[in-house]
């Protein structure tokens, strides 16, 4: 995306005397264009690495028998895929859409606390590099690879484990300072930057989706930071936090990592519930249904989501008031999520729709979403969750909920805004074959794994027994559609960046509403210095 | 023309499938339940993907109705409204959310309820209790009272390297199979006991509709109660390492009086293996009992021909502590000498003197010394072994 | 929230994030390195060490000078106010995963590990009592022997260094006084002696921590209770230090002459995160000196 936006630099306002060009423009900006396009070309090229990642996993997995790599290599493939995935694809393309349209959506010159907000941003490539470095070292002789332990980091297996699991520990660290600079700058943007008139209630509802995801991160985040502190200190310097001989329990661990981890699930979703309302009212010709309800559930949903956390780790054992409490707190979260599935759908209904892309992904989303959302309702059962628990069932139900419910989600956005931010429209044809692809695909790789746990197979195994065969055969074949169909996505988005294809409109749709449609396509690179009054 | 190569070619691609799941041992749901816990858990699973698949199919049909209907190419004028409005309307807004707190809390509730307070009821009318120690990556199983009292014996994976490595053919239970099945008597309800030795793991076994972790230095417990004879197999399902897709659970159900039999017998053999550290051992079948013992629990890290996975696994080829004195001048055992190693582990080692018997401890140490081109040309006799316990 | 002319400060591009990212990639990766005992890992924390310090100088030196050239008005002024309000939220986070763990091990592991089965525990003869450095075993391979140790007590040093720290947030509030007051002399004094409380707060942690390790048995490694007590006081004694730090940098610029009465954010987001930690001190010395 890198030309998308130096198309625009003209308008240097007041202070901006000698903003530096090429590579330093980029290593020192405090725009938030500039970021939000960092941020998003980031999230592409790690979506892409953590995808190639799950390939080579789907490969091995193709067929019983090790083929390809040893049982280590494959655990640490397996983490760090889910590691890229949740902290650097699915997070900072969020993020860089709420660098993006933020301001523009709220009439405000610029981010908060634009500095803080380019070293949000620039933590994230030391980051990934910690994370990924490992895989190259080892081939040096320096250390065993990533970390092997998955991305649950579950001591004492994470205390055991070889110099990948310090590298991710810091790599943790560094993430979650990026996400609580994030989230401080979008909390202080939300409430200090509106433009006058635009109350908290009239703000779309991307601004109220983020800023009860930032709430959360900021309340969750430390926790994890302090989770990983305890296991750096029980791996090198003597304390005893996780092991029973010295009083301390590996079952804590999995309690702080939940606190977080269950929380971080509605931290990836709510952005995007943010937006969807949006694109689906957009394309209805409709106003959003329920405003309000939607923010009082996502509201609802974040609260709730901090107190649920031991489901994720039920099997442990757990005095039964406990199992009780975690099970039916777990099921309340249905209440507000069906308010918000209400609201979706009495959004399209009665609407005049048409369905371009954006309209495609929002739409297939609420269906791929839904999936996830009734099989997690499901896992919520304490009896049946012995079951469902570690094996495939549950990879497909948070596959269902994160790239159907994340990426999918994301990919609505990309497509809605994509005109907006380069200034071009992408092929309406490449588009829609893209969510085709996508959408056939992702069902064919994980409709099997739902019968594949089913029937007993655990997950995060190298190899299987015969009776898993078939279905792990359909699902390889179909991981690679899936991924290779994302190369749609990549030249979609690389040919609007370069300006083929048509000039886009201020308001390339004939349905969307707020602040950023009245803007140019691109916008100015300063935009809103003057601050507009909303009515 | 085109619309019907299509069709021919959708037809055979489902055709192709459908012959690959015809001949398919494949399934769409749990495995037949063995015990009154499976059997629950599998009508509360049935009853909740009806109820899911309702609610699912409901709404796909409203937005499909919607989808089709309200168009701007049918030219359907899009309404204005943002909310509920009439009594009405706040009604049918509410429908979905009562119908949810019902399904949540009744329909779903009270079952689940029921479920979990029979799940977690393991001591009442208890007849027996088996310890079951995960370890990377094996399960050790100890009778702790009744007749099989005091019997402890390690359950390792039985498949071949040769099958997991693609040079032989793959058997039927490939994966789920151990050298020895921990057996169990049908009708009784068995309190199990869980720990583990180094990392969580969790044991198992599907038609049990049993899953809990191993947790080391704690003691977690569930219950089984088979009802019909047979051989059961499971997996560990929390990721223990390398070898997590490794260390199968296999279950034999057999009728008291069978149970009784094989109590007996498996005394007698590990009576039989305890005197063996008695007598004096002659190298060769040290080295080829060695070999045995070596394949079945060291291959797994140092490999079958002793060159380990460094770092993490040092190879045993050329090995400095391997090629070096077990006990001193006075005979006395050397600490981290290699008996001191194999005896109480250390890091990922584990401690082997509580998991193999004498005569398996001397001759792995006795085969190792003489293999992988390792030339001490010395033997460990079990007494040795015995003596330091 | 602002008016219709109103301009916001948006800072020129600049390049110390980049730089103190750098920094924070060579300190981490070097840490591990050394953690792992690799050559060059004590070099790359020490190359990065220089990056941050060199940030550090830099980037708040840019921002006193933008503040004291008068950028910053009121708008910047609650952006800066809200900011530093959700970052000391994130400390709290920070600080309740310890305070949760220790509740964790004192109210939940530790009973369990107590009250197992008779006929099946392998902890025999090991009862629920905290202070505990557990009942010992082998940890992956390595024998865990518990030691002898003596807990710590809440009077005498624990109680004194309550008294220091409530006594330095009134002094920084009355230093807070004098400046609203525009009595320089009050808020120059006010935070001299803060700063000098928060230096002896962290001699007498010190002090504390030297005892505790040549007398009284009591290291990081003594089981669950050596582990929440250094490592929650260890991290409190890091952010006095922190604050100290702070304090000392605002108390230089009081005597330089900067700060208004009507215009003192720095001061006042010092004083909020000096407060903080009073707090968690209170907390620390209740939940885990005394009871």
């Amino acid at each position: 995306m890198s030309t998308a936006t130096t198309t625009a630099t003209h308008d240097h306002s007041h202070h901006d005397h000698h903003a530096p060009s090429g590579v330093m423009r980029w290593l020192t900006t405090t725009n938030h264009k500039d970021i939000g396009t960092m941020y998003l070309t980031f999230a592409l090229v790690m979506f892409l690495v953590g995808g190639t990642m799950i390939l080579g996993v789907r490969a091995e997995l193709f067929k019983p028998g090790l083929q390809l790599m040893k049982p280590e290599f494959f655990n640490q493939l397996i983490g760090v895929h889910a590691l890229v995935m949740i902290f650097a694809a699915l997070m900072p393309a969020a993020t860089g859409f709420a660098n993006w349209m933020l301001p523009l959506q709220l009439g405000a010159p610029d981010m908060a606390l634009p500095r803080l907000n380019n070293w949000g941003f620039w933590l994230l490539p030391p980051a990934a590099i910690l994370l990924t470095a490992p895989f190259t070292l080892a081939l040096f002789g320096i250390g065993d690879g990533a970390v092997a332990t998955g991305w649950t980091l579950y001591a004492p297996l994470s205390v055991q484990g070889g110099i990948g699991v310090d590298f991710a520990i810091f790599s943790v660290h560094l993430l979650g300072i990026s996400s609580v600079l994030g989230s401080i700058n979008i909390i202080v943007t939300i409430f200090n930057m509106r433009a006058p008139g635009m109350t908290l209630f009239k703000m779309p509802l991307f601004a109220w989706g983020w800023l009860i995801t930032a709430f959360l991160l900021i309340a969750t985040i430390p926790v994890l930071a302090g989770a990983v502190t305890m296991l750096l200190t029980d791996r090198h310097f003597g304390t005893h936090f996780f092991d029973a001989a010295g009083g301390g329990d590996p079952i804590l661990f999995q309690h702080l990592f939940w606190f977080f981890g269950h929380p971080e699930v509605y931290i990836l979703l709510l952005p995007v519930w943010g937006f969807i309302p949006h694109i689906l009212s957009a394309f209805s010709r409709k106003p959003v249904y329920g405003y309000k309800a939607q923010v009082y559930s996502f509201w609802a949903i974040g609260i709730l989501s901090v107190v649920v956390w031991a489901h994720h780790f039920f099997t442990v054992g757990m005095p039964v008031p406990a199992l009780l409490y975690f099970m039916y707190s777990t099921m309340s979260i249905s209440l507000p999520l069906a308010v918000l599935f209400f609201c979706w759908i009495a959004t399209m209904w009665k609407g005049s729709m048409s369905f371009e892309t954006p309209m495609l992904f929002a739409t297939g989303w609420i269906i791929l979403f839904g999936i996830g959302g009734l099989t997690g309702l499901v896992l919520a059962d304490v009896a049946a969750d012995a079951q469902y628990h570690h094996s495939y069932f549950v990879v497909a139900h948070f596959h269902y909920t994160l790239f159907a419910g994340g990426i999918m989600g994301i990919m609505a956005g990309v497509y809605f805004w994509l005109p907006k931010m380069t200034g071009y429209m992408y092929s309406e044809k490449l588009g829609k074959l893209h969510f085709w692809m996508t959408a056939i695909a992702f069902n064919m790789t994980f409709i099997p794994q739902f019968f594949l746990g089913l029937a007993g197979m655990p997950r995060r195994i190298p190899d299987y027994a015969l009776q898993f065969a078939e279905f792990n055969m359909i699902s390889s074949i179909a991981a690679f559609i899936l991924g290779l169909s994302q190369l749609i996505l990549v030249y979609n988005i690389v040919s609007c960046v370069r300006g083929k294809g048509e000039k886009a409109k201020d308001n390339p749709w004939e349905g969307a509403q707020g602040l950023e449609w009245t803007l140019p396509s691109p916008p100015p690179y300063h935009s809103f210095t003057e601050q507009p009054v909303v009515k | 023309m085109v619309g019907k190569r299509l069709r021919i070619a959708v037809m055979s691609l489902a055709m192709g499938l459908w012959s690959v799941m015809a001949w398919a041992n494949y399934s769409w749901n749990f495995p037949t339940p063995a015990t009154p816990i499976a059997t629950d858990t599998l009508h509360v699973h049935n009853k909740f993907m009806i109820i899911a698949m309702i609610i699912f199919f409901v709404v796909l049909g409203i937005m499909i109705f919607s989808i089709f209907n309200h168009r701007k190419d049918k030219g359907f004028k899009a309404a204005t409204f943002t909310g509920p409005s009439t009594a009405k309307q706040v009604i049918w807004t509410l429908a979905p959310f009562a119908l949810l707190l019902y399904i949540d809390f009744i329909l779903m509730g009270i079952p689940a309820y029921h479920s979990v307070v029979m799940m977690e009821d393991t001591k009442n009318g208890a007849d027996m209790v088996l310890k079951v120690t995960g370890m990377q990556w094996r399960w050790q199983y100890e009778y702790m009272d009744g007749y099989a009292k005091g019997i402890k014996f390690v359950s390792n994976l039985a498949t071949p390297q040769d099958q997991i490595d693609n040079k032989a053919p793959k058997g039927e239970h490939y994966l789920l199979e151990v050298d020895e099945p921990v057996i169990l008597p049908v009708n009784k309800k068995v309190r199990v006991i869980l720990t583990s030795n180094d990392v969580i793991h969790t044991w198992w076994v599907p038609q049990f509709g049993v899953a809990r972790d191993a947790i080391p230095g704690f003691l977690r417990e569930t219950w089984v109660k088979i009802e019909q004879p047979g051989t059961y197999r499971g997996q560990c399902k929390e990721l223990c390492g390398k070898g997590h897709g490794f260390m199968p659970v296999v279950v034999n159900a057999v009728s008291e009086d069978e149970f009784k039999k094989w109590a007996d017998a498996k005394r007698a053999e590990l009576a039989t293996a305890s005197a063996g550290a008695d007598k004096t051992w002659s190298k060769e079948d040290l080295i080829s009992h060695g070999k045995e013992v070596y394949e079945k629990n060291c291959a797994v890290c140092h490999q079958l021909d002793g060159k380990g996975v460094p770092p993490a696994f040092p190879p045993l080829a050329g090995s400095k502590v391997i090629n070096g004195p077990i006990f001193d001048k006075d005979g006395k055992l050397i600490a981290n000498s290699h008996l001191d190693r194999v005896l109480n582990g250390k890091n990922v080692m584990p401690a082997w003197k509580a998991l193999l018997n004498d005569v398996d401890i001397a001759s792995v140490v006795t085969y190792e010394r003489n293999s992988f081109g390792n030339t001490m040309g010395d033997m460990l006799q079990p007494a040795q072994v015995k003596a330091l316990r | 929230m602002a008016t219709e002319t109103q301009h916001y400060y948006v800072p020129n591009p600049s390049p110390y994030p980049f730089i103190l990212s750098s920094g924070l990639l060579l300190l981490t990766s070097g840490f591990v390195f050394k953690m792992n005992n690799f050559a060059p890992g004590v070099w790359m924390m020490f190359l990065g060490f220089l990056c941050v310090l060199y940030v550090l100088f830099g980037w708040f030196g840019k921002v006193i000078g933008e503040s004291e050239s008068g950028q910053y008005r009121e708008w910047e002024d609650k952006s800066f106010r809200i900011a530093m309000i959700v970052f000391i939220s994130s400390e709290v986070a920070f600080f309740a995963a310890f305070f949760g763990a220790l509740f964790f091990v004192r109210n939940i592991g530790i009973p369990e590990l107590a009250h197992f089965d008779p006929s099946l525990t392998p902890y025999k003869g090991f009862t629920a009592i905290w202070p505990s450095a557990g009942p010992g075993g082998m940890v992956l391979g390595k024998l865990y022997e518990v030691a002898k140790f003596e807990p710590m007590k809440p009077l005498g040093l624990p109680a004194i260094n309550t008294m220091i720290l409530l006594t330095s947030g009134l002094t920084v509030t009355w230093a807070h006084w004098g400046l609203v007051k525009d009595n320089r002399r009050q808020l120059i004094l006010g935070l001299f002696m803060t700063v000098v409380l928060g230096i002896s707060f962290l001699l007498c942690q010190a002090y504390e921590y030297h005892h505790a390790y040549t007398e009284m048995g009591l290291t990081l490694g003594t089981g669950a209770y050596g582990a929440t007590f250094f490592m929650l006081t260890g991290f409190h004694g890091f952010h006095v230090l922190l604050g100290t730090i702070m304090l000392t940098v605002i108390l230089l610029r009081s005597i330089n002459g900067h700060f208004k009465p009507n215009h003192h954010f720095a001061f006042e987001g010092v004083a909020w995160y000096w407060h903080f930690v009073d707090v968690v001190w209170l907390l620390l010395f209740v939940l885990v000196y005394w009871l």
